[in-house]
Protein backbone atom coordinates (compact mmCIF):
# COMPACT_ATOMS: atom_id res chain seq x y z
CA UNK A 1 0.00 0.00 0.00
CA UNK A 2 1.25 3.36 -0.83
CA UNK A 3 1.64 5.96 1.88
CA UNK A 4 3.29 9.46 2.61
CA UNK A 5 4.37 10.26 5.72
CA UNK A 6 6.72 13.12 7.20
CA UNK A 7 9.91 13.73 8.87
CA UNK A 8 10.83 13.58 11.92
CA UNK A 9 8.61 10.75 12.36
CA UNK A 10 5.77 10.70 15.26
CA UNK A 11 5.35 7.22 17.60
CA UNK A 12 1.50 7.40 15.65
CA UNK A 13 2.96 7.45 12.27
CA UNK A 14 5.61 4.55 13.19
CA UNK A 15 2.89 2.47 14.52
CA UNK A 16 0.70 2.90 11.49
CA UNK A 17 3.20 1.23 9.18
CA UNK A 18 3.47 -2.44 8.02
CA UNK A 19 6.54 -4.32 6.57
CA UNK A 20 6.02 -4.12 2.41
CA UNK A 21 4.14 -0.54 2.22
CA UNK A 22 5.64 1.39 -0.13
CA UNK A 23 6.35 5.40 1.39
CA UNK A 24 7.22 8.79 -0.04
CA UNK A 25 8.85 10.55 2.76
CA UNK A 26 8.81 13.99 3.17
CA UNK A 27 11.18 16.23 5.80
CA UNK A 28 14.27 16.34 7.73
CA UNK A 29 16.69 13.09 7.82
CA UNK A 30 20.61 12.28 8.63
CA UNK A 31 22.91 10.59 7.15
CA UNK A 32 25.64 8.07 8.52
CA UNK A 33 27.39 5.46 7.66
CA UNK A 34 30.34 3.32 8.79
CA UNK A 35 33.10 5.77 9.90
CA UNK A 36 30.33 8.31 10.96
CA UNK A 37 28.58 5.36 13.87
CA UNK A 38 31.91 4.59 14.93
CA UNK A 39 32.49 8.24 15.71
CA UNK A 40 28.83 8.68 17.47
CA UNK A 41 29.60 5.16 19.81
CA UNK A 42 32.71 6.99 20.94
CA UNK A 43 30.77 10.03 21.65
CA UNK A 44 28.49 8.23 23.66
CA UNK A 45 31.59 6.34 25.28
CA UNK A 46 32.66 9.63 27.09
CA UNK A 47 29.42 10.71 27.75
CA UNK A 48 29.20 13.66 25.38
CA UNK A 49 26.33 14.44 22.76
CA UNK A 50 25.71 13.52 19.62
CA UNK A 51 25.56 15.75 16.59
CA UNK A 52 22.01 16.11 16.07
CA UNK A 53 18.76 15.29 18.38
CA UNK A 54 18.48 11.50 18.09
CA UNK A 55 14.49 11.58 19.58
CA UNK A 56 12.34 10.74 16.31
CA UNK A 57 15.21 10.72 14.06
CA UNK A 58 15.43 9.18 10.80
CA UNK A 59 19.00 7.96 9.68
CA UNK A 60 19.93 7.44 6.54
CA UNK A 61 23.11 5.05 5.97
CA UNK A 62 23.90 6.66 2.79
CA UNK A 63 27.83 8.42 1.45
CA UNK A 64 27.15 10.34 -1.62
CA UNK A 65 29.15 10.91 -4.64
CA UNK A 66 30.15 14.68 -4.93
CA UNK A 67 27.22 17.26 -6.09
CA UNK A 68 27.78 19.16 -9.47
CA UNK A 69 27.58 22.86 -9.46
CA UNK A 70 23.73 24.13 -8.36
CA UNK A 71 22.48 20.71 -7.14
CA UNK A 72 21.96 19.76 -3.79
CA UNK A 73 23.85 15.95 -3.45
CA UNK A 74 24.96 13.56 -5.92
CA UNK A 75 24.38 10.26 -6.55
CA UNK A 76 22.55 9.39 -3.27
CA UNK A 77 21.10 5.76 -2.68
CA UNK A 78 21.13 3.20 0.16
CA UNK A 79 24.38 1.38 1.82
CA UNK A 80 24.31 -2.34 3.25
CA UNK A 81 22.47 -1.67 6.73
CA UNK A 82 23.73 -4.37 8.65
CA UNK A 83 27.37 -3.26 8.65
CA UNK A 84 25.55 -0.47 11.11
CA UNK A 85 24.00 -3.43 13.32
CA UNK A 86 27.02 -2.97 15.70
CA UNK A 87 26.02 0.23 16.55
CA UNK A 88 21.96 0.46 15.89
CA UNK A 89 20.50 -1.01 19.05
CA UNK A 90 22.29 1.56 20.93
CA UNK A 91 20.65 4.46 19.16
CA UNK A 92 17.54 3.03 18.70
CA UNK A 93 16.91 2.73 22.71
CA UNK A 94 18.27 7.06 22.16
CA UNK A 95 14.87 7.38 20.94
CA UNK A 96 16.40 6.87 16.77
CA UNK A 97 12.60 6.04 15.06
CA UNK A 98 13.90 5.13 11.80
CA UNK A 99 16.77 4.02 9.47
CA UNK A 100 16.82 3.61 5.89
CA UNK A 101 19.33 1.37 4.20
CA UNK A 102 19.45 -2.16 2.18
CA UNK A 103 19.69 -5.54 2.98
CA UNK A 104 19.25 -7.79 6.39
CA UNK A 105 19.11 -6.90 9.71
CA UNK A 106 20.47 -8.42 12.76
CA UNK A 107 18.56 -10.22 15.85
CA UNK A 108 19.82 -7.93 17.98
CA UNK A 109 18.65 -4.72 15.32
CA UNK A 110 14.88 -6.32 14.81
CA UNK A 111 14.30 -6.47 18.33
CA UNK A 112 15.61 -2.98 19.35
CA UNK A 113 13.42 -1.75 16.36
CA UNK A 114 10.46 -3.78 17.89
CA UNK A 115 11.52 -2.53 21.34
CA UNK A 116 11.56 1.39 20.24
CA UNK A 117 8.26 1.32 18.19
CA UNK A 118 11.04 2.03 15.63
CA UNK A 119 10.74 1.41 11.71
CA UNK A 120 13.27 0.38 8.98
CA UNK A 121 13.44 0.72 5.32
CA UNK A 122 14.63 -0.08 2.37
CA UNK A 123 15.75 2.27 -0.48
CA UNK A 124 16.46 0.70 -4.03
CA UNK A 125 20.03 -0.06 -3.95
CA UNK A 126 21.42 0.72 -7.00
CA UNK A 127 18.71 4.30 -7.39
CA UNK A 128 21.26 6.75 -6.93
CA UNK A 129 20.11 9.26 -9.49
CA UNK A 130 16.44 9.25 -9.55
CA UNK A 131 16.99 9.09 -4.81
CA UNK A 132 19.71 12.92 -5.92
CA UNK A 133 16.58 13.92 -7.64
CA UNK A 134 14.26 14.15 -4.20
CA UNK A 135 16.95 15.54 -2.29
CA UNK A 136 16.30 19.27 -2.10
CA UNK A 137 18.88 20.29 0.26
CA UNK A 138 22.06 18.94 2.05
CA UNK A 139 24.40 20.23 4.78
CA UNK A 140 27.31 18.71 5.90
CA UNK A 141 26.61 19.14 10.02
CA UNK A 142 29.60 17.12 11.49
CA UNK A 143 32.68 15.44 10.94
CA UNK A 144 33.15 17.18 7.94
CA UNK A 145 37.06 15.47 7.31
CA UNK A 146 35.05 12.01 6.86
CA UNK A 147 34.42 13.50 3.19
CA UNK A 148 31.25 10.85 1.84
CA UNK A 149 31.09 9.72 5.16
CA UNK A 150 30.23 12.92 7.52
CA UNK A 151 26.49 13.82 8.52
CA UNK A 152 24.46 15.45 6.77
CA UNK A 153 21.25 16.91 7.29
CA UNK A 154 19.19 16.03 4.31
CA UNK A 155 15.56 18.03 3.29
CA UNK A 156 13.96 15.30 1.28
CA UNK A 157 10.36 15.08 -0.77
CA UNK A 158 8.66 12.01 -1.86
CA UNK A 159 11.51 9.95 -1.45
CA UNK A 160 10.55 6.48 -2.10
CA UNK A 161 11.62 3.54 0.19
CA UNK A 162 9.85 0.28 1.11
CA UNK A 163 8.98 -0.77 4.72
CA UNK A 164 11.38 -3.22 5.73
CA UNK A 165 10.99 -4.01 9.14
CA UNK A 166 7.86 -2.37 10.75
CA UNK A 167 6.83 -1.52 15.26
CA UNK A 168 5.12 -5.33 15.41
CA UNK A 169 8.35 -7.16 14.20
CA UNK A 170 6.94 -8.58 10.83
CA UNK A 171 9.69 -8.35 8.26
CA UNK A 172 9.74 -8.07 4.14
CA UNK A 173 12.88 -10.28 3.66
CA UNK B 1 58.09 -2.54 -32.08
CA UNK B 2 55.26 0.23 -31.53
CA UNK B 3 56.26 3.36 -29.26
CA UNK B 4 53.32 3.65 -26.96
CA UNK B 5 53.01 6.93 -25.16
CA UNK B 6 51.45 6.55 -21.30
CA UNK B 7 49.37 9.63 -21.52
CA UNK B 8 47.14 8.04 -24.18
CA UNK B 9 46.53 5.23 -21.34
CA UNK B 10 45.80 8.30 -19.13
CA UNK B 11 43.29 10.10 -20.95
CA UNK B 12 41.21 6.78 -22.16
CA UNK B 13 40.95 5.03 -18.30
CA UNK B 14 40.05 8.96 -17.44
CA UNK B 15 37.10 8.62 -19.61
CA UNK B 16 36.34 5.63 -19.26
CA UNK B 17 35.82 5.66 -15.55
CA UNK B 18 33.12 8.42 -16.00
CA UNK B 19 31.40 6.62 -18.80
CA UNK B 20 30.94 2.91 -16.81
CA UNK B 21 29.47 5.34 -14.05
CA UNK B 22 26.62 7.25 -15.77
CA UNK B 23 25.92 4.60 -18.84
CA UNK B 24 24.86 1.15 -18.87
CA UNK B 25 26.30 -1.29 -21.56
CA UNK B 26 24.81 -2.44 -24.60
CA UNK B 27 24.80 -5.74 -23.43
CA UNK B 28 23.43 -5.09 -19.95
CA UNK B 29 20.71 -2.82 -21.39
CA UNK B 30 19.07 -5.75 -23.10
CA UNK B 31 18.90 -8.44 -20.51
CA UNK B 32 17.38 -5.28 -18.47
CA UNK B 33 14.91 -4.69 -20.29
CA UNK B 34 13.93 -8.38 -20.31
CA UNK B 35 14.00 -8.03 -16.83
CA UNK B 36 11.66 -5.21 -16.78
CA UNK B 37 9.06 -6.56 -18.96
CA UNK B 38 8.97 -10.19 -17.42
CA UNK B 39 8.65 -9.48 -13.69
CA UNK B 40 5.19 -10.37 -12.24
CA UNK B 41 5.58 -9.03 -8.61
CA UNK B 42 4.43 -5.61 -7.59
CA UNK B 43 7.54 -4.74 -5.41
CA UNK B 44 9.99 -6.43 -7.95
CA UNK B 45 8.25 -4.28 -11.04
CA UNK B 46 7.98 -0.75 -8.96
CA UNK B 47 11.67 -1.57 -8.37
CA UNK B 48 12.64 -2.30 -11.60
CA UNK B 49 10.98 0.63 -13.38
CA UNK B 50 12.45 2.85 -10.69
CA UNK B 51 15.78 1.45 -11.61
CA UNK B 52 15.04 2.11 -15.37
CA UNK B 53 14.20 5.32 -14.50
CA UNK B 54 17.41 6.29 -12.62
CA UNK B 55 18.94 4.71 -15.67
CA UNK B 56 17.48 7.29 -17.94
CA UNK B 57 18.16 10.23 -15.16
CA UNK B 58 21.79 8.80 -14.96
CA UNK B 59 22.89 9.47 -18.52
CA UNK B 60 20.78 12.42 -19.16
CA UNK B 61 21.64 14.61 -16.03
CA UNK B 62 25.19 13.22 -15.62
CA UNK B 63 24.42 11.71 -12.09
CA UNK B 64 26.21 8.69 -11.31
CA UNK B 65 23.91 5.51 -11.42
CA UNK B 66 25.14 4.55 -8.21
CA UNK B 67 26.67 6.81 -5.54
CA UNK B 68 28.88 3.68 -5.01
CA UNK B 69 31.04 4.42 -7.86
CA UNK B 70 33.48 2.00 -6.75
CA UNK B 71 37.17 1.04 -7.12
CA UNK B 72 38.41 1.05 -9.94
CA UNK B 73 39.80 -2.14 -11.30
CA UNK B 74 41.70 -1.92 -14.44
CA UNK B 75 42.50 -5.27 -16.55
CA UNK B 76 44.91 -4.01 -18.85
CA UNK B 77 46.16 -6.62 -21.99
CA UNK B 78 49.41 -5.47 -23.30
CA UNK B 79 50.96 -6.30 -26.71
CA UNK B 80 54.22 -7.91 -26.60
CA UNK B 81 55.44 -5.41 -29.65
CA UNK B 82 54.80 -2.33 -27.47
CA UNK B 83 56.93 -0.09 -25.76
CA UNK B 84 55.73 2.14 -23.52
CA UNK B 85 57.18 5.88 -23.00
CA UNK B 86 56.73 9.17 -21.35
CA UNK B 87 56.53 7.17 -17.68
CA UNK B 88 55.68 4.73 -15.72
CA UNK B 89 51.96 2.55 -16.84
CA UNK B 90 50.74 2.21 -13.63
CA UNK B 91 51.21 5.28 -12.62
CA UNK B 92 49.38 6.52 -15.52
CA UNK B 93 46.61 3.94 -14.67
CA UNK B 94 46.69 5.71 -11.39
CA UNK B 95 46.26 9.21 -12.77
CA UNK B 96 44.01 8.39 -15.20
CA UNK B 97 41.96 6.91 -12.06
CA UNK B 98 42.66 10.09 -10.51
CA UNK B 99 41.61 12.67 -13.18
CA UNK B 100 38.67 10.83 -13.62
CA UNK B 101 37.06 10.54 -10.00
CA UNK B 102 38.08 13.99 -9.50
CA UNK B 103 36.89 15.88 -12.36
CA UNK B 104 34.08 13.15 -13.20
CA UNK B 105 32.09 13.65 -9.70
CA UNK B 106 32.66 10.66 -8.81
CA UNK B 107 32.93 9.36 -5.23
CA UNK B 108 36.24 8.59 -3.45
CA UNK B 109 35.74 5.48 -1.73
CA UNK B 110 39.43 4.32 -1.25
CA UNK B 111 41.24 4.41 2.06
CA UNK B 112 44.83 4.22 2.24
CA UNK B 113 45.35 1.38 4.55
CA UNK B 114 42.50 -1.20 5.45
CA UNK B 115 42.62 -0.52 9.33
CA UNK B 116 44.06 2.94 9.51
CA UNK B 117 41.18 4.02 7.30
CA UNK B 118 42.08 7.46 5.67
CA UNK B 119 40.57 7.99 2.22
CA UNK B 120 43.20 8.69 -0.42
CA UNK B 121 40.42 11.29 -1.74
CA UNK B 122 40.87 11.02 -5.41
CA UNK B 123 40.12 6.69 -5.13
CA UNK B 124 43.56 5.84 -6.22
CA UNK B 125 45.18 3.09 -6.02
CA UNK B 126 43.20 0.87 -8.84
CA UNK B 127 43.46 -2.77 -8.68
CA UNK B 128 45.36 -3.53 -11.73
CA UNK B 129 45.86 -6.77 -13.50
CA UNK B 130 48.77 -7.31 -16.49
CA UNK B 131 48.68 -9.70 -19.14
CA UNK B 132 50.68 -10.10 -22.20
CA UNK B 133 49.36 -10.67 -25.38
CA UNK B 134 50.80 -11.14 -29.02
CA UNK B 135 50.35 -7.87 -31.23
CA UNK B 136 51.24 -4.14 -30.95
CA UNK B 137 47.61 -3.22 -29.13
CA UNK B 138 47.03 -2.50 -25.75
CA UNK B 139 43.40 -3.57 -24.69
CA UNK B 140 41.70 -1.75 -21.43
CA UNK B 141 39.04 -3.15 -19.65
CA UNK B 142 37.78 -0.68 -16.93
CA UNK B 143 35.46 -1.99 -13.90
CA UNK B 144 34.39 0.08 -11.29
CA UNK B 145 33.55 -2.08 -8.35
CA UNK B 146 31.26 -1.26 -5.71
CA UNK B 147 31.78 -3.01 -2.26
CA UNK B 148 27.86 -3.62 -1.15
CA UNK B 149 27.90 -6.77 -3.99
CA UNK B 150 31.55 -7.59 -3.69
CA UNK B 151 31.59 -8.01 0.65
CA UNK B 152 29.16 -10.71 -0.33
CA UNK B 153 31.51 -12.52 -2.92
CA UNK B 154 33.59 -16.08 -1.93
CA UNK B 155 35.82 -18.87 -2.85
CA UNK B 156 35.27 -22.12 -1.87
CA UNK B 157 38.21 -25.00 -2.33
CA UNK B 158 35.95 -27.55 -2.83
CA UNK B 159 37.66 -31.19 -3.57
CA UNK B 160 37.36 -33.20 -6.90
CA UNK B 161 35.13 -34.92 -5.24
CA UNK B 162 32.12 -32.46 -4.46
CA UNK B 163 32.86 -32.02 -8.68
CA UNK B 164 29.84 -30.43 -10.58
CA UNK B 165 27.35 -30.60 -7.28
CA UNK B 166 29.52 -28.97 -5.24
CA UNK B 167 30.00 -26.07 -7.36
CA UNK B 168 26.42 -25.51 -8.34
CA UNK B 169 25.84 -25.35 -4.66
CA UNK B 170 28.41 -23.10 -4.06
CA UNK B 171 27.01 -20.42 -6.77
CA UNK B 172 23.75 -21.21 -4.98
CA UNK B 173 24.74 -20.60 -1.27
CA UNK B 174 26.67 -17.06 -2.05
CA UNK B 175 23.39 -16.33 -4.18
CA UNK B 176 21.27 -16.46 -1.02
CA UNK B 177 23.84 -15.38 1.25
CA UNK B 178 23.76 -12.16 -0.57
CA UNK B 179 20.19 -11.90 -0.72
CA UNK B 180 19.28 -8.00 -0.75
CA UNK B 181 22.58 -7.03 0.17
CA UNK B 182 23.62 -7.07 -3.22
CA UNK B 183 21.49 -4.81 -5.49
CA UNK B 184 19.26 -7.19 -7.45
CA UNK B 185 18.97 -7.83 -10.02
CA UNK B 186 22.50 -9.36 -9.51
CA UNK B 187 25.36 -10.47 -11.88
CA UNK B 188 26.98 -13.49 -11.02
CA UNK B 189 30.70 -14.41 -12.19
CA UNK B 190 32.41 -17.23 -11.47
CA UNK B 191 35.75 -18.62 -11.90
CA UNK B 192 36.36 -22.48 -11.74
CA UNK B 193 39.34 -23.90 -11.18
CA UNK B 194 43.46 -22.50 -11.42
CA UNK B 195 44.09 -21.99 -7.95
CA UNK B 196 43.06 -19.73 -5.21
CA UNK B 197 43.67 -16.00 -6.62
CA UNK B 198 43.25 -17.51 -10.25
CA UNK B 199 39.91 -18.71 -9.44
CA UNK B 200 38.84 -15.42 -7.60
CA UNK B 201 40.27 -13.17 -11.02
CA UNK B 202 38.86 -14.94 -13.20
CA UNK B 203 35.53 -14.30 -11.49
CA UNK B 204 35.96 -10.70 -11.64
CA UNK B 205 36.92 -11.28 -15.12
CA UNK B 206 33.64 -13.26 -16.18
CA UNK B 207 31.75 -10.07 -14.92
CA UNK B 208 33.00 -7.97 -17.98
CA UNK B 209 32.46 -10.88 -20.63
CA UNK B 210 30.35 -9.56 -23.23
CA UNK B 211 27.14 -11.34 -22.83
CA UNK B 212 26.70 -12.40 -26.07
CA UNK B 213 30.06 -13.99 -26.01
CA UNK B 214 29.30 -17.92 -24.89
CA UNK B 215 31.98 -20.01 -23.36
CA UNK B 216 33.53 -22.85 -26.05
CA UNK B 217 33.18 -25.53 -23.40
CA UNK B 218 29.54 -27.36 -23.45
CA UNK B 219 29.67 -28.25 -19.77
CA UNK B 220 30.55 -24.62 -19.15
CA UNK B 221 27.40 -23.45 -20.98
CA UNK B 222 24.85 -25.56 -19.52
CA UNK B 223 26.01 -24.43 -16.68
CA UNK B 224 25.53 -20.97 -17.27
CA UNK B 225 21.24 -21.39 -18.39
CA UNK B 226 21.68 -24.01 -15.64
CA UNK B 227 22.64 -21.90 -12.82
CA UNK B 228 20.55 -18.72 -14.30
CA UNK B 229 17.30 -20.71 -14.17
CA UNK B 230 17.70 -22.26 -10.88
CA UNK B 231 18.91 -18.56 -9.58
CA UNK B 232 15.81 -16.91 -10.53
CA UNK B 233 13.28 -19.61 -9.21
CA UNK B 234 15.12 -18.59 -5.83
CA UNK B 235 12.06 -16.03 -5.19
CA UNK B 236 15.15 -12.79 -3.80
CA UNK B 237 13.73 -10.90 -6.61
CA UNK B 238 14.41 -7.22 -7.70
CA UNK B 239 15.82 -5.11 -4.30
CA UNK B 240 15.21 -8.25 -2.44
CA UNK B 241 11.70 -7.96 -2.51
CA UNK B 242 10.49 -11.21 -3.91
CA UNK B 243 10.08 -11.63 -7.79
CA UNK B 244 11.45 -13.71 -10.63
CA UNK B 245 14.36 -11.29 -11.05
CA UNK B 246 17.23 -12.27 -9.32
CA UNK B 247 20.09 -12.47 -11.38
CA UNK B 248 20.65 -11.00 -15.00
CA UNK B 249 23.18 -13.00 -16.34
CA UNK B 250 25.55 -16.03 -15.21
CA UNK B 251 28.91 -15.42 -16.77
CA UNK B 252 31.55 -18.78 -15.83
CA UNK B 253 35.18 -18.84 -16.49
CA UNK B 254 37.26 -21.99 -16.39
CA UNK B 255 40.86 -22.87 -16.07
CA UNK B 256 42.90 -26.22 -15.41
CA UNK B 257 43.11 -26.75 -11.77
CA UNK B 258 45.43 -29.38 -9.89
CA UNK B 259 45.17 -32.76 -8.96
CA UNK B 260 43.92 -32.52 -5.47
CA UNK B 261 41.94 -29.05 -6.16
CA UNK B 262 38.09 -28.06 -7.43
CA UNK B 263 39.07 -23.81 -6.77
CA UNK B 264 35.36 -21.73 -7.43
CA UNK B 265 35.35 -18.29 -6.84
CA UNK B 266 31.70 -16.17 -6.82
CA UNK B 267 32.05 -12.37 -7.53
CA UNK B 268 28.63 -10.91 -7.07
CA UNK B 269 27.82 -7.67 -8.57
CA UNK B 270 24.53 -4.84 -9.35
CA UNK B 271 22.18 -5.09 -12.11
CA UNK B 272 24.77 -2.13 -13.38
CA UNK B 273 27.55 -4.62 -13.66
CA UNK B 274 29.57 -1.49 -15.13
CA UNK B 275 32.57 -2.13 -17.53
CA UNK B 276 34.00 -0.33 -20.47
CA UNK B 277 36.54 -1.80 -22.73
CA UNK B 278 38.44 -0.16 -25.47
CA UNK B 279 41.11 -0.87 -27.86
CA UNK B 280 43.77 1.06 -28.34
Amino acid sequence: MDKKISMPLSEEAALSLRAGDYVYITGTIYTARDAAHKRMDETLARGEELPFDIKGSCIYYMGPSPAREGRPIGSAGPTTASRMDKYAPKLLDLGLRAMIGKGKRSQAVRDAIVRNKAVYFAAVGGAGAILSQRIKKSEVIAYDDLGTEAIRKLYVEDFPVIVVSDTEGNSLY
Amino acid sequence: MREFDVSLITSNIKEMCIQANHFLSDDMKEVFVKAVDSEESDLGKKVLNQLSENLEIAGSEMIPICQDTGMAVVFIKVGQEVHFTGGNLEDAINEGVRQGYVEGYLRKSVVDDPIIRNNTKDNTPAIVHYSIVEGDKVEITVAPKGFGSENMSRVFMLKPADGIEGVKEAILTAVKDAGPNACPPMVVGVGIGGDFEKSAIMAKQALTRHLEDKPQIDWVRDLEDEMLEKINSLGIGPGGLGGKNTALAVNVNTYPTHIAGLPVAINICCHVNRHVTRSL
